[in-house]
């Protein structure tokens, strides 16, 4: 078994702006299950980043416990890390952004870390609107912890061990919209043109912006009657939309079928291109995002793509209306008003 | 494109690119691993079954292996391949036992050899065993050709080339040395069954035009009559100052052996740049480290001689201009002409064949340029007996193509001798192994280590240039060749894959450290090449494309930076992909039992 990975790399591999090839966002051998559709999530991440030339210093990765949560691990490995309890990742990345908002969160999660230990911390975190890359690695199971059923298992659904899910399914992406997330999207692992995009969309959004990724276990859940195995995921998937992520304002508009193509502005300019697959179904509405989901399951499908966004809300910073500095570069100077000053604020309080 | 087929043996041979390169296709990687395994005696014979003569090659070959070497595309300096080789011979034990032993039940039939270098030598050691009564003739007292007389000492001592050479000749060998061969006709009356012609290119160019040629002409020799003068003693000394005419691997041979006679200034004049000359690079490197000068862009224009006696060569100075489709042209500078003093010239530059021994009314055509017209796949002569190997058939090359030749002129004579049609050609010998041991463990070392290239220690020059003798490379010691042998990426380790298998979890995609692999929709060879995860602008090297997938797209492998490093394999949850070594030996007339030794763990 390799625990290393060779140091060379392909000698004509691309650079980005700031020169570096994708190697430099990558992390260490992943020690992942050969096929873990997490580890493809992974690669989608360090493409996206290498793609948006985003400086590897600037990013914090922050997860909670699973499988899931150790890929930050493997991807990244120039950037800040944070491997929280379980279920507890949003509070650390809350904690963090107040700290220093100058950074891109990513935080990582998976099924039973988001939709079960940490349901109320998944709750709160989109209440807020934290600016923050949230992914759940969705499998259906504890990977970790060898295949349990985990809540956002279909009902029906059965287990490696012959099992069948008798309890309805958690449906995070439904759950998001509701709870007022200002960027849902929902894709699959092993469709990287769609999720490389998305995840770039994402980094770009000033808010909560939420990924629900499903991730095929390979070892606990990839067996006939799953309803989260590559076979399965591949027959039901419905995409919304083929979509491009524009990180500037276009200069050569990309030609859809009229009618067909819509463009979602970000807060900072760039634009997320839609080709629109899916009818009746408009991603700036919430009511008409939560219809699509709910009859896409009805059918059994998994709609993938930008489900919904929402650029106007303000992100948490915005609603407290924090200082315009990073707090963790406030010094003496600028945090102690002076031996005056405190004395009038004190006597204000007498 | 059409899935690729790797049914056909020449795919992954392709892949295996020093073994490709290497005119007798010895399988490199599989000796290098036996190195490193210290199983020097295999190492040994995994080479002399197919280049015959690891001992001299280790230390004499022109290498055509190392620029191909993958290390070349990821990193800078291919692997010490050659020097390995000769690790494996220092280093092996009792390998006669692994030869085909002798003495061979006669088949009846007798072949001539005409010429004993190592083509004629090949030819012997394949078809010896198969019975054949072998009879070979040569001029020089001894076996090994220009082996012997041209190579010096220094770069080969005698006591590797007589062993190489008696292995074979040991085999039962009928020999005949110090004999001129000087009819073919009264050889072909002797009712061979088959005559193969190994005499080489044994004519040294000469520049007899160039005034003062005549009058200095004690003092003027060809280079490689003065080398076999030197490896037969004939030549002790020379005088002082001696110019060197010529830019290749000879004028280095004479350069450096002047030093040994009593050259003190050694000069070598070439007429192209340092850069174009023909030598290769180390053997420039040793001769600068020997205080030889090296004189680029001077044209030879005349010998000088006062009074009966050379006093030097005078020269035109030229510049190197090259046109769009670099062709050369040398333009005089306009300088004035240069005189070099010299106390004796030798003259280097190049050699010729030369058949005056053969009639030619025995049926057996010459081409315009006085050649023998041999076929490129038989080496059959236009004379259905005469067979032709080595620098004999197409010029001057060196010692690994003649043993190429030889290999197949053997095959030739054998099918001829049965009967058979020369063309349809017995396959090679290929096998192909899977290297898994367990989920994630390999039979072979899959790490890369990324140390740089190690060099090869020499013996101090004020005791080589003493001993012409001295060999001045000492040879990599076993702790430093284990190293240099893990910088092998263990090209002929291949990666499957087995369509049918794949869930298309792009894990070895991503997984793949130098981004050979992509999964995407099919497409003719020139846009599927563009539209891999990066580019494949290699074009000597071949994409491996898959049966189509279920999501309709194909999995595309370049193979141009593969690192063979099994990491596709090792993250591949279906074993989609194996990691299965491959072995290739070529066609060989007598093909040994037990083709070559495995390493056993
Ligand atoms: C100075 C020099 C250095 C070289 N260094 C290298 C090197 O480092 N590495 C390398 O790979 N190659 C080297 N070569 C080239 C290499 O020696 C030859 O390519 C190789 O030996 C050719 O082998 P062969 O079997 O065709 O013939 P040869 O080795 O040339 O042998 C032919 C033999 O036939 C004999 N012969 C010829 N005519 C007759 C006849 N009519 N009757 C009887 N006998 C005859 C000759 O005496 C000779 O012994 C070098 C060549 C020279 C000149
Ligand atoms: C507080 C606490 N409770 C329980 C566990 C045991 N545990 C480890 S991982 C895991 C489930 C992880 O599931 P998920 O988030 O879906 O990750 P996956 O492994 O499937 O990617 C559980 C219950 C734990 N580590 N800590
Ligand atoms: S157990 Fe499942 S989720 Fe965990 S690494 Fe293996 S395949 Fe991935
Ligand atoms: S062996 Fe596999 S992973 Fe390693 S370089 Fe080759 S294709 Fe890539
Ligand atoms: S790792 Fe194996 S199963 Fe996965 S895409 Fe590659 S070959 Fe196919
Ligand atoms: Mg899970």
């Amino acid at each position: 078994m390799s625990y290393l990975k060779p140091l060379f790399k392909h000698p004509r591999l691309p650079k980005n702006k700031l020169g570096y090839t994708l190697k430099e966002y990558e992390g260490s051998l992943s020690t992942l299950c050969a096929g873990c559709g997490h580890d493809s999530i992974s690669a989608a991440i360090v493409q996206a980043c290498y793609e948006m030339s985003v400086e590897p210093h600037k990013v914090a990765k922050i997860s909670g416990i699973g499988c899931s949560s150790k890929t930050p691990t493997y991807f990244l490995g120039n950037s800040h890390g944070f491997n929280s309890v379980h279920g507890r990742m949003p509070s650390v990345a809350t904690g963090a952004s107040m700290a220093n908002k100058d950074l891109l969160y990513f935080g990582v999660s998976g099924d039973g870390d988001s939709a079960s230990i940490g349901m109320g911390q998944f709750v709160h975190v989109i209440r807020r609107n934290l600016n923050m890359v949230y992914i759940v690695m969705n499998n259906g199971c504890y990977g970790l912890t060898k295949g349990q059923d985990s809540a956002t298992a279909d009902q029906g659904s059965k287990s490696k061990a012959g099992s069948i899910n008798p309890f309805q399914a958690i449906d995070l992406a439904s759950m998001a919209i509701e709870l007022g997330a200002s960027f849902v999207a929902q894709s699959f692992s092993g469709d990287k043109q769609q999720l490389v995009p998305l995840i770039k969309a994402a980094m770009q959004h000033k808010g909560f912006a939420f990924l629900n990724v499903i991730s095929p276990c390979v070892t606990f859940n990839n067996n006939p009657g799953s309803t989260k195995s590559y076979d399965y995921v591949r027959e039901h998937i419905e995409a919304t939309s083929t979509l491009d992520f524009v990180p500037e304002m276009p200069e050569i508009k990309a030609s859809y079928e009229s009618g067909q193509s819509t463009s979602l502005a970000l807060h900072d300019g760039s634009l997320v291109q839609l080709n629109k697959l899916a009818t009746d179904w408009d991603p700036e509405n919430r009511i008409s995002a939560v219809n699509a989901l709910q009859q896409a399951r009805a059918k059994q499908e998994i709609l993938t793509g930008l489900l919904y966004v929402n650029s106007e809300w303000k992100d948490l910073h915005g609603v407290l209306n924090t200082y315009h500095m990073p707090l963790n570069r406030l010094d003496e100077s600028d945090l102690c008003p002076g031996e005056e000053n405190l004395l009038s604020i004190n006597a204000s309080y007498r | 494109m059409k899935p690729t087929n790797t049914q056909n043996p020449e795919y992954y041979h392709k892949v295996v690119d020093c073994q490709y390169a290497c005119p007798a296709h010895t399988p490199v990687p599989e000796y290098i691993r036996l190195i490193a395994a210290e199983k020097y005696t295999e190492a040994y014979m995994v080479n002399w079954e197919s280049n015959v003569f690891p001992g001299i090659l280790g230390r004499t070959c022109d290498r055509p292996c190392e620029p191909a070497c993958r290390r070349v595309r990821v990193e800078e300096e291919p692997v010490a391949i050659c020097r390995l080789k000769r690790v494996a011979a220092d280093n092996k034990g009792d390998v006669k036992q692994y030869m085909p032993q002798g003495p061979f039940t006669p088949n009846g039939k007798k072949v001539c050899l005409i010429g004993g270098g190592p083509a004629s030598l090949t030819v012997a050691r394949d078809l010896a065993p198969l019975g054949y009564e072998i009879h070979l003739y040569d001029e020089q007292i001894a076996g090994g050709g220009m082996m012997r007389s041209q190579i010096p000492s220094f770069r080969l001592p005698e006591e590797v080339l007589n062993e190489e050479v008696n292995y074979i000749l040991d085999m039962g060998i009928q020999t005949q040395f110090l004999t001129y061969v000087d009819s073919l006709k009264s050889i072909l009356s002797k009712n061979y069954d088959a005559v193969f012609v190994g005499t080489g290119a044994p004519k040294g160019r000469d520049l007899p035009k160039l005034p003062g040629r005549k009058e200095g002409d004690k003092f003027i020799h060809i280079g490689i009559e003065w080398l076999a003068g030197v490896a037969f003693e004939h030549n002790k000394s020379i005088g002082k100052r001696v110019i060197v005419l010529g830019g290749g691997n000879t004028a280095m041979d004479c350069c450096r052996t002047s030093r040994r006679l009593g050259g003190k200034e050694v000069k070598v004049v070439v007429r192209s740049p340092f850069e174009d000359m023909k030598a290769s690079p180390w053997e420039k490197e040793d001769a600068l480290h020997e205080d030889i000068q090296i004189i680029d862009n001077h044209v030879p224009l005349s010998f000088e001689v006062l009074n009966g006696k050379l006093i030097g060569m005078k020269f035109q100075k030229v510049k190197a201009l090259y046109d769009e489709n670099g062709k050369r042209s040398l333009l005089p500078t306009g300088e004035s002409d240069v005189l070099i003093e010299a106390d004796e010239v030798l003259i280097a530059i190049g050699q010729e064949n030369s058949f005056p021994w053969i009639e030619r009314d025995l049926g057996l055509e010459f081409d315009q340029w006085n050649m023998p017209v041999v076929d490129k796949l038989t080496f059959q002569s236009t004379h259905p007996k005469v067979f032709f190997g080595g620098d004999a058939a197409f010029g001057p090359e060196n010692v690994i193509t003649a043993v190429a030749h030889g290999h197949q002129a053997a095959v030739s004579i054998h099918l001829f001798c049965e009967g058979k049609n020369l063309r349809e050609r017995p396959s090679p010998y290929t096998n192909l192994v899977s290297q898994k041991m367990g989920i994630h463990e390999w039979s072979y070392d899959s790490g890369i280590a990324i140390d740089q290239r190690f060099v090869v220690p020499q013996a101090e020059k004020a005791i080589t240039l003493k001993d012409r003798k001295k060999e001045v490379e000492l040879g990599f010691d076993v702790q430093t060749a284990f190293k240099e042998t893990q910088r092998c990426l263990n090209c002929d380790v291949q990666t499957v894959f087995t369509a049918d298998r794949c869930i298309e979890c792009d894990a070895c995609m991503d997984v793949c450290p130098t981004s050979c692999i992509t999964f995407t929709a099919n497409a003719e060879e020139p846009e599927l090449r563009q539209k891999l995860l990066v580019p494949a602008e290699n074009h000597t090297q071949d994409l491996l494309v898959s049966e189509g997938l279920k999501t309709g797209r194909v999995m595309v492998k370049d193979e141009d930076v593969c690192l063979h490093c099994g990491l596709c394999a090792e993250r591949c949850p279906t074993s989609a992909w194996d990691m299965q070594k491959f072995l290739y030996s070529v066609t060989k007339a007598y093909q040994m039992p037990e083709p070559l030794p495995q390493i056993s763990k």
